[in-house]
């Protein structure tokens, strides 16, 4: 048995920055008010912080996939790091979360700030979605994974994740109907939500007659980029109790990649590297997933979340549509409660940080109108798909 | 070739050319481990199975079976303008062997999974796309 160090870790501050469409902030700015308002929440100083962790960080991806990078905060915060860590090889975007439980159970550090901040809706401009390496102008030629996708026009995630889908849907009768509600649910929950970008009603009818991205996906199944940034302050534990905040207590985590990690190249195409470290998280806890009352789950396509969902155990392997059928259990009020904050398909797209965020939030009581009623005390957050998963268990203290 | 789409091409280096540049001899070319017999892809210098370094590129049948597809009917890159068949093959030379592609010859709505495919070569100068269509039924 491994010893199972992160329920030494817990979750002190919370930050966010302003989250739109296209913001007059730099995404630096943007960086810094989650992670000065973080580190506050925690009733911190930052003389305080002695980590940072972030995911990809700088200059991975274009596009305004990475706002900013360890050294940008460290600099402008002329922080004094003991540890740091940021890259985008790593358990998805909670990865960089991961390492910062792990940095700050082992002694390495005491307080660790961690950041995601994307910048998507401005460098991507209003409307268009930019294929990835697509840009790359006369006679660039693809290296890497892209060479495999790229000259075949699979130049977006949404066409690798539609390749799951796809035979999600051919295995198990899966139906676009089915999968709507993980969209529909989600803009249900964005309507209490007043930082969520689309908060007006979607219906069924909107979903199935929206124009088609990649079948079986359409517009609603692909999240909303936007600018925004969110933070977070991991400490040790028993640090932790002399902090102002409730205490956010991390139970266990999920970090495996076991498959073949690459999009095209997995194991079993009906689900995702999500479903080795769904099975770590579980082997790593006593709690089982009828324990959990809320489950805040990687919706950067519908159909992630609802692999995240039958990888995580709230159903069995397959059944994940007839699960999320008309959308009564994964409601506010319903069995698990899923994607409370409006997930990024309508909330916007933070890119897996959100989730962390609010399943906090939903912790700490903190939800407003769309706060899960009777108190909730175990909360999942988990974030990536493809060969990128990783998941966070937290209790409330 | 001047019947070609504009395409965005791989960058073609000693490691992988038997699979971009074998359709001048009309294969399909894959790694092979030659003591255990592993094929290997993408390529790698060390046999992933039994973890010899003696491997060299051997030509498959061609023929392959669709494992999941999607119709991409969004933009991504200009030049190459949807719709198109994006999909997963499988060759019935090993498990797991497989590759992303194109579906041509074939209209998009008749696209099923677990479908007969052959490849087609779409040369593009010194690279050769391997795509695949249908094969027809007797």
């Amino acid at each position: 048995m491994k010893p199972i160090l992160e329920k030494n870790a817990a979750i002190t501050g919370l930050g966010q920055s302003a989250v739109g469409r296209r913001l007059p902030a730099s995404p630096l700015e943007l960086t810094l008010d989650a992670c000065l308002e973080a580190i506050a929440d925690a009733g911190l100083r930052r003389e305080d912080i002695d980590g940072l962790a972030t995911y990809p960080g700088a200059g991975f991806g274009g596009g305004g996939f990475s706002g900013a990078g360890i050294t940008d905060v460290q600099d402008a915060l002329r922080l004094e790091l003991d540890w740091f860590c940021g890259g985008p090889e790593t358990s998805g975007q909670l990865g960089s979360v991961i390492n910062a439980c792990m940095a700050v159970a082992s002694g390495l550090a005491n307080h660790v700030l961690c950041f995601r901040t994307v910048f998507e809706a401005s460098a991507q401009g209003a409307g268009r979605r930019a294929g990835i390496g697509a840009g790359g102008g006369p006679g660039f030629r693809a290296s890497g994974f892209l060479q495999w996708t790229l000259p075949f026009g699979a130049a977006s995630a949404a066409n690798w994740i539609a390749l799951f889908a796809q035979a999600h849907f051919h295995a198990y009768g899966t139906t676009r109907e089915q999968l709507a509600w993980i969209a529909l649910n989600a803009r249900r929950n964005a309507a209490r939500n007043p930082k969520a970008i689309f908060r007006d009603p979607l219906t069924l009818a909107d979903y199935l007659s929206a124009r088609m991205i990649s079948t079986p996906l359409g517009l609603y199944d692909c999240d909303v980029p936007v600018d925004g940034s969110t933070a977070f302050v991991v400490s040790r534990a028993e640090l932790a109790r002399d902090l102002r905040r409730p205490r956010v207590r991390v139970e266990a985590v999920g970090s495996a990649l076991h498959g073949r990690p690459s999009w095209d190249q997995f194991d079993d195409l009906t689900t995702m590297a999500l479903r080795d470290a769904s099975s770590m998280l579980w082997q790593r806890t006593d709690l089982r997933p009828a324990d959990v009352d809320v489950a805040e789950l990687y919706d950067g396509f519908s159909f992630i979340a609802l692999a995240w969902l039958e990888a995580l155990g709230f159903c069995k392997q397959g059944e994940g549509g007839p699960f999320v059928a008309g959308g009564a259990r994964i409601a506010l009020d319903g069995e698990i409660p899923l994607n409370t904050h409006g997930g990024q398909l309508s909330a916007g797209r933070l890119h897996g940080y959100g989730f962390l965020h609010e399943a906090v939030v939903q912790l700490r009581g903190e939800g407003g109108e769309r706060q899960v009623p009777g108190s909730p005390e175990v909360a999942i957050a988990a974030a990536g798909g493809g060969p990128l998963g990783g998941c966070l268990l937290l209790t409330r203290a | 070739m001047s019947d070609a789409p504009f395409r965005i091409l791989p960058e073609v280096t000693p490691a992988n050319e038997h699979f971009w540049r074998g359709g001048a001899h009309d294969e399909l070319r894959f790694l092979r481990c030659r003591p255990c017999r592993e094929w290997i892809h993408p390529p790698s210098p060390v046999c992933p199975r039994c973890l010899a370094k003696d491997v060299a590129p051997e030509a498959v049948s061609g023929r392959a079976r669709v494992l999941t597809f999607t119709v991409n009917h969004q933009l991504w890159i200009p030049g190459f303008p949807p719709p198109y068949v994006i999909a997963i093959v499988e060759l019935p030379e090993q498990v797991g062997l497989r590759l992303t592609t194109n579906l041509v010859g074939i209209a998009p709505e008749d696209v099923r999974i677990d479908m007969d495919v052959r490849v087609v070569f779409e040369q593009h100068g010194d690279v050769y796309l391997p795509l695949f269509a249908p094969v027809t039924s007797p």
